[in-house]
């Protein structure tokens, strides 16, 4: 063989078994019954949803009591995914996005539903459950708009 | 100039056999007990640094995910390591050198129980001539093992013995071999685990605890990535860094060496020059419990713990990379 060796192959596979840990277990046996709550910090009484071990603004364990929170949110923050990855099963474009459940005081990502033009900070959205509930939030098949009239900006404006 | 005087004050460590916590869940009461033990919370700490690595879990930035349990605001200084929590504390004595901070908070976690961590470790070897291969921990350390038998360093007898003291059961060459010279005994005890220390810097360190264990010197020195351009029975960055941090003829009560492997610890102990009045790993060290990427910070407790509880001297060990590639060497005494 001639010339310079450009590549050559190396396989590596290995096999991770991760455990959630209790507090994220509770959160996602809750997700399995298509249920959601969050949890609060002693120390600043910010919610948060999904629960955290600990509030990491006050270093404090969260108080167990599980807080209903609605399915209904507010899009705080979103990117529209233009770019395919290995593994996406989602169709391009689409719009991931950082919500803010009514009642909880800290937004999580999830996917909005709707046309990417349509997206803005301050929409609507309602959870949608998928038909195959599990231990993971795939249980929520995505998020969509309401319709009703955007939140304020000062609505959410602490939540960023 | 002379270096500032900087004391571990405190510190904690939970170990067990496979965690069912995730990182916060294992972290949260060590940083708690470590800080509580010494009347401090975090706000009081001027510098924070951990050590992990996101391999033994195969998720990336789980080194971030762990400041949840910090309470990091108002904004705090913090950095991280990918290496042990030991090569962390090396950051934070080195940060406290500056003068302006007076107190350091470090800490580790891992579980290697998430992964086939022996395996996982072949990825830290060079991509292109030996990580193909794909040799295992386990084989590497068999590799020295046999270097060190064939000089004359050791006997499998002598590994056996270590192995048993450390491990606090009986151990015989009987035993079959795990990755021939090496039987299970002479490798390490993988756990999950967490630890953590707290530095304190002069009088806020004599403030803190009646018998504060004094970073005499500290050191860490590292060798070539290749195993063959290397010899792997003499650790020359040990002895190097046991010259800087002054632990030659140092007399130390104690001595606790990041041993992985049985003949690692004749290794180490020849390069630190350990006089036989030294008491080389009372705790036990990895080959009874190898919290990995917590181990070498452990080493460094339990040597500051000795001093607490009344030795003079004690000196602390760690190493990272394959087959004791890098060092480091910590010496610690009452004053
Ligand atoms: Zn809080």
């Amino acid at each position: 063989m001639s010339g310079p060796v450009t590549r050559f192959k190396s396989p590596v596979r290995f096999v991770f078994d991760v455990p959630a840990g209790p507090t994220v277990s509770r959160f996602l046996a809750a997700v399995a019954e298509g249920r959601l709550f969050g949890q609060r910090c002693p120390t600043c009484a910010k919610v948060y949803v999904p629960p955290k071990v600990a509030c990491p603004r006050c270093g404090d364990p969260l108080s167990p009591e599980q807080l209903p929170v609605k399915e209904t949110g507010t899009v705080t923050s979103f990117c529209v995914v233009n770019v395919p990855y290995e593994g996406q099963t989602m169709k391009l474009p689409y719009v991931y996005a950082s919500i803010l459940l009514d009642g909880a005081d800290i937004p999580f990502p999830h996917l909005v539903d709707a046309e990417p033009a349509d997206v803005r900070m301050g929409l609507r959205v309602r959870a949608t459950w998928s038909d195959a509930l599990g231990p993971t939030l795939e249980s929520i098949r995505a998020f969509v708009p309401t319709g009703e009239p955007d939140a304020p900006f000062d609505a959410y404006k602490e939540h960023l | 100039m002379g270096e500032r005087e900087i004391a571990i004050v405190s510190f904690a460590e939970v170990i067990v056999e496979r965690s069912d916590r995730d990182d916060c869940e294992l972290l949260l009461p060590v940083l708690k007990r470590a800080l509580g033990d010494v009347g401090l919370t975090q706000q009081d700490i001027g510098f924070t640094v951990s050590g992990s690595s996101d391999f033994l879990g195969g998720r990336p930035f789980a080194f971030v995910m762990a400041t949840d349990v910090l309470g990091a605001w108002p904004p705090i200084r913090e950095s991280h390591v990918e290496m042990d929590g030991a090569f962390a504390l090396y950051e934070a004595w080195v940060r406290l050198q500056h003068g302006d901070l007076d107190t350091a908070l470090v800490f580790a976690f891992g579980r290697p129980s998430q992964g086939p961590l022996h395996d996982v470790m072949s990825l830290q070897l060079d991509p292109y001539y030996m990580a193909p291969l794909r040799p295992d921990a386990l084989s590497l350390g068999a590799l020295a093992a046999r270097a060190a038998l064939d000089a004359g360093l050791t006997s499998e007898d002598e590994l056996a013995r270590i192995a048993g003291e450390r491990r606090g059961v009986p151990t015989s060459t009987s035993e079959p071999y795990l990755r021939e010279p090496l039987r299970a005994h002479a490798t390490p005890t993988l756990r999950d685990g967490a630890a953590a220390i707290v530095l304190a810097a002069g009088d806020g360190a004599r403030a803190l605890s009646k018998r504060p264990a004094w970073i005499r010197g500290l050191d860490h020195r590292i060798e070539p990535h290749s195993l063959g351009a290397r010899s792997l029975t003499r650790s020359v960055s040990t002895e190097q860094a046991a010259r800087g941090a002054g632990a030659l003829g140092f007399g130390a009560d104690v001595a606790e060496l990041h041993a992985r492997f049985a003949h690692e610890e004749p290794l180490l102990s020849r390069a630190l020059e350990l006089p036989a009045s030294t008491r080389v790993n009372p705790s036990g060290g990895a080959l009874a419990q190898d919290p990995v990427m917590v181990t070498g910070l452990c080493r460094l407790g339990h040597a500051a713990r000795a001093v607490h509880e009344g030795a003079a001297r004690a000196i602390a060990h760690a190493t990272s990379g394959p087959c004791l590639q890098q060092n480091l060497v910590c010496t610690l005494e009452a004053r």
